[in-house]
């Protein structure tokens, strides 16, 4: 299999203005007979509606939720990154395209993250003119933050609000074009497969999340906007809904999954405290432009923090990265802290972690300067854990946040079936093995706004469709195969529920390909995954009716999807036996207990084929190479 | 030393209604060893475990990022939308604001234009027609300036982001006596009348805007306040007067339908 990820000629800095030139165009008279069908409706789904729709394409936009506005992009609070300079701290395009590819492990595309980060500019002009309430100097003009250790401050935000804001700003857009009839509204519908024609992506068969009723509908293109699946670890940052459903069921149908073992586990979360618990939330990672990172120097040391003299803590990152101290990536931050807890020094009812103290910032700024920025953060770890971050540390542990792997895209975020398309967090574009603070917002709206909104139209310019209805075969069979997986679970009857296997599975997940892996562990969860998938098409427990309103019916779905795409991960992060990013093999690090990568070996996309149920996935290959920036051992000491 | 998380017994009074019948009832629900850390929404999940291990239809909620932001979730908690603690939605508001015994009534919002889908799930689709009516600045993608071309005074941003805090949940209609979406459709107004790109709009929106919210079946405000006081992200009933300016100055002076 050939995989020709369609990357322009010329120069790097001009690919992209070359090549929306040579893209053939559909006159505005002849936009009108394609219909689009946009699934999700996060950043990417509804700016991609919004701007397709204004192109004059029509467009049918789904989501799970009730309103399009509550896609999970809401919950993004700390920033969106541009390369605008305002600062004059010498930021450029450049600068942001570098610090990506370095961000990311150097295992992603130069040509994508080179446009990403021109398109990050139009970004913020596009949500000002849409009026969203970015946070502003006295004199009147944007403000901007360093975020996630990033040595220029090129995040916007919107106090903590940032992908509400940005999001309320793609859904106004949206909603104008409901109001003018060009986007038709499909909430509460989740797609349970994709349907191909001829070899080409023609629609989807979703089911009403109110009646349960399976319909049919029938497209020209289909675009996936359908987020991440980081919900598969059970414990996360993302929504309830958030899953890999989608992503999953395209993958069946012949869309390749890129990278799937490259996860990112967020390290500053509200630790967990029990089994009851459904989520973890993420406390923003600006918090560690001013907060200290430490525990307790022996292990065992149960005093109150407030008790625990300086000369007992062990500021560990400020120890042992210098020059970034607590402003380390994620991924560096994530594992340090695992590190302390696994050998003793973890704080808390669980002893799973460790403190983010801001005493000293206070002591410095005075209590108002650092309840300016981080008052209502501080307010929610307060409401969460019931104790004041004004009065004692807070207490962090990472959690699965991020999913970087997603549908293998081309450049022009075409999957491996003609005429689907994948943005935002479901595709596996631009952020490579780890990605950096503040630039999935950037990605999401970059795709949908200024990248989708071309290369569909030089999809639809280069290619013959032929008419197709909902009333074909192909979406008879999809119902029917979507019917019958109902049935089955639905027949099942057993004695556990499933949340009860997805905590389990989440677990395994957790525990052996979480923030560290090493072969045998990953080959044990192999065995575990398979089991629990076997127990659960024997014994789970879903009550309720199929035609009615029913979240365990919905939840099981996603369960049964996350079982088979959880060994995809496993499969890919054995294969992978270096460390890059956010994926860590013990068997790989340097002395000091970096991530080392295998350059030579895995400078490559893995790509995953889907070759029949029950079957172990094909492996393919995407050489990366680089031409402008030098491949470099990321360091942070 | 490992403290336990502290736990306590409770009877769940909530709401149960089919989406076939016209009307539901109560049914109390005993419940046993729910931890304080819990949200309220871990422990509707933890009755829904014990409902579903016994044979029985689960309570029907909705909920997504149970941290306060998508608007999602939303109950009527002993007698206020989403529950006794002020500021805080539903799945933040954590359990440990309740004693050991306590008997909490859960009832859906309720209001005309929110019909009960199923026990606590209502449909809140009127509020995004509202929003389709003109709640939006007319800005194609492509063509906006240079995103500093316009200053805007930091006191009139903070105000826009004060009045874009709503997350569309719908409690405001559900606390108020005539069921009005007022705060909703004044927050938005009012966020966008205030910075400049909006101003060119300003007059149709809020004359479509109320317009729809009327023939949705909103009621008219009737200066309870009580929507201020359920509104999770304290949004103020000052975007109810901006939004009363706005929407007179438009009838009277204004060209736009
Ligand atoms: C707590 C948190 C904070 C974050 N903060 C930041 C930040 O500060 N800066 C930053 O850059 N990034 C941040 N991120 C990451 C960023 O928010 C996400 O990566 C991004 O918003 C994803 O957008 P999306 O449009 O791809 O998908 P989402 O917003 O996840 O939307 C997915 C959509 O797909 C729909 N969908 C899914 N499956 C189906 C199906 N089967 N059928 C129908 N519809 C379906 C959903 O209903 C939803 O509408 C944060 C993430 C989290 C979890
Ligand atoms: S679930 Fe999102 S606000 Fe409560």
């Amino acid at each position: 299999m050939q995989f020709d990820a369609h990357i322009p000629a010329g120069p790097l800095t001009d690919k992209w203005d070359l090549h929306r030139f040579e893209l053939k165009l559909v006159s505005p008279a002849n936009k009108r007979k394609f219909e689009i069908i946009v699934v999700g409706t996060g950043l990417a789904g509804a700016s991609a509606s919004a701007s397709l729709a204004e192109l004059g394409y029509y467009v049918k936009t789904f989501c799970i939720q009730d309103s399009p506005r509550r896609a999970h992009s809401i919950a993004a609070q700390g920033g969106i990154n541009a390369a605008k300079n305002y600062t004059n701290e010498g930021d450029s395009i450049w600068r942001l395209f570098y610090d990506t590819i370095k961000g990311g492990d150097y295992r992603s595309r130069e040509a994508n993250v080179y446009r990403l980060a021109q398109l990050s500019n139009n970004i913020i002009d596009q949500c000002v003119a849409q009026g969203v309430p970015f946070a502003r100097d006295y004199g009147g003009l944007l403000a901007n933050r360093s975020f996630g250790g990033s040595q220029v401050s090129r995040t916007f935000y919107a106090r903590g609000q940032t992908g509400q804001q940005l999001l309320l700003g793609a859904y106004s857009a949206l909603m104008r074009q409901v109001g003018a009839g060009m986007v038709t509204l499909m909430p509460r519908r989740e797609m349970m497969d994709l349907v191909l024609i001829n070899g080409q992506a023609r629609g989807i068969v979703t089911r009403n999340l109110i009646n349960g009723e399976l319909e049919s509908h029938a497209a020209d293109a289909v675009v996936l906007c359908t987020g991440g699946y980081g919900n598969v670890y059970y414990l996360s940052t993302n929504a309830e809904s958030s899953n890999v459903g989608a992503g999953f069921r395209a993958y069946r149908q012949g869309a390749m999954f890129a990278n799937p073992c490259f996860t990112q586990i967020h390290p500053t979360c509200i630790p967990h405290t029990g089994d009851h618990q459904s989520k973890l939330t993420l406390m923003s990672e600006s918090l560690r432009n001013d907060g200290r990172v430490w525990v307790p120097h022996n292990s065992g040391d149960i005093r109150d923090p407030q008790d625990i003299p300086e000369e007992d803590r062990d500021y560990y990152l400020e120890q042992k990265y210098p020059s970034f101290g607590n402003l380390v990536p994620r991924d560096v931050a994530s594992r340090a802290a695992k590190a302390q807890c696994d050998s003793g020094k973890g704080v808390g009812l669980t002893r799973c972690a460790v403190y983010l103290d801001f005493a000293d910032a206070i002591r410095r700024d005075g209590r108002e300067t650092i309840a300016k920025k981080y008052g209502n953060l501080f307010d929610m770890y307060e409401l969460i854990s019931d104790d004041s971050p004004y009065e004692k540390p807070m207490m962090i542990y990472p959690a699965s946040h991020y999913t970087m792997g997603g549908l293998w895209v081309d450049y022009n975020l075409m999957s491996t079936i003609p005429g689907l398309f994948v943005l935002g967090e479901a595709n596996f574009s631009d952020h490579g093995a780890n990605r950096l603070g503040a630039s999935a917002l950037m990605q999401g709206l970059a795709d949908g706004y200024f990248i989708v909104p071309y290369t569909i139209g030089g999809y639809f310019a280069g290619t013959t469709l032929s008419p197709a209805s909902s009333d074909h075969a192909a979406f008879k069979d999809s119902t029917l195969a979507a019917r019958e997986r109902i049935n089955r679970l639905k027949s099942i009857n057993g004695k556990r529920t499933v949340d009860n296997f997805a905590r389990e599975l989440g677990r395994v997940m957790w525990d052996y390909c979480g923030m560290s892996r090493d072969e045998q562990g990953l080959a044990r969860a192999l065995t575990l995954i398979q089991e629990l998938r076997a127990e659960f098409w024997e014994n789970v427990l879903v009550p309720g009716l199929d035609k009615d309103y029913n979240k365990s019916l919905e939840k099981a779905g996603r369960l049964a999807d996350s079982l088979d795409f959880a060994e995809i991960m496993i499969y890919d992060a054995l294969n992978r036996s270096e460390s890059c990013g956010g994926h860590f093999r013990q068997e790989s690090q340097t002395e000091e207990g970096e991530a080392k990568r295998d350059d030579e070996n895995f400078s490559h996309v893995s790509i995953w084929e889907f070759t029949g149920s029950d079957q172990e996935p094909k492996m393919h290959k995407e050489p990366l190479e680089f031409e402008n920036v030098e491949l470099s051992q990321r360091s942070y000491k | 030393m490992k403290k336990l998380p502290k736990t306590i017994n409770l009877t769940l009074k909530v709401w149960r209604q089919q989406q076939s019948e016209k009307k539901g009832h109560f049914e109390n629900i005993a419940t046993q060893n729910i931890a304080v850390h819990m949200s309220f929404i871990e422990m509707l999940d933890s009755v829904n475990e014990q409902l579903t291990l016994e044979g029985k239809d689960p309570i029907a909620f909705d909920n997504d990022c149970r941290e306060g932001i998508c608007g999602t979730c939303g109950a009527v908690v002993d007698g206020r939308a989403h529950g006794p603690q002020k500021a805080t939605t539903l799945c933040q508001l954590h359990m440990r604001q309740f004693s050991d015994g306590d008997t909490i009534v859960v009832e859906p919002f309720r209001a005309r234009a929110f019909k009960v889908v199923k026990d606590l799930v209502v449909d809140r689709s009127s509020l995004d027609k509202i929003m389709a009516a003109g709640g939006y600045i007319s800005a194609n993608t492509g063509g906006a300036p240079d995103g500093n071309a316009i200053p805007i005074a930091q006191e009139i941003a903070e105000k826009a982001m004060d009045a874009a805090a709503c997350i569309g949940c719908g409690a405001c209609v559900a606390a108020c006596p005539s069921a009005s979406a007022m705060l909703f459709v004044s927050g938005k107004v009012s966020q966008l009348a205030l910075l400049p790109q909006g101003r060119p709009e300003a007059a149709r929106r809020a004359l479509n805007m109320v317009k729809t919210m009327d023939t949705c079946g909103f009621g008219n405000c009737s200066n309870h306040r009580e929507c201020e006081n359920a509104c999770p992200k304290e949004l103020s009933i000052i975007n109810i007067a901006r939004l009363n300016r706005e929407y007179l100055k438009a009838s009277f002076f204004s060209d736009a339908t």
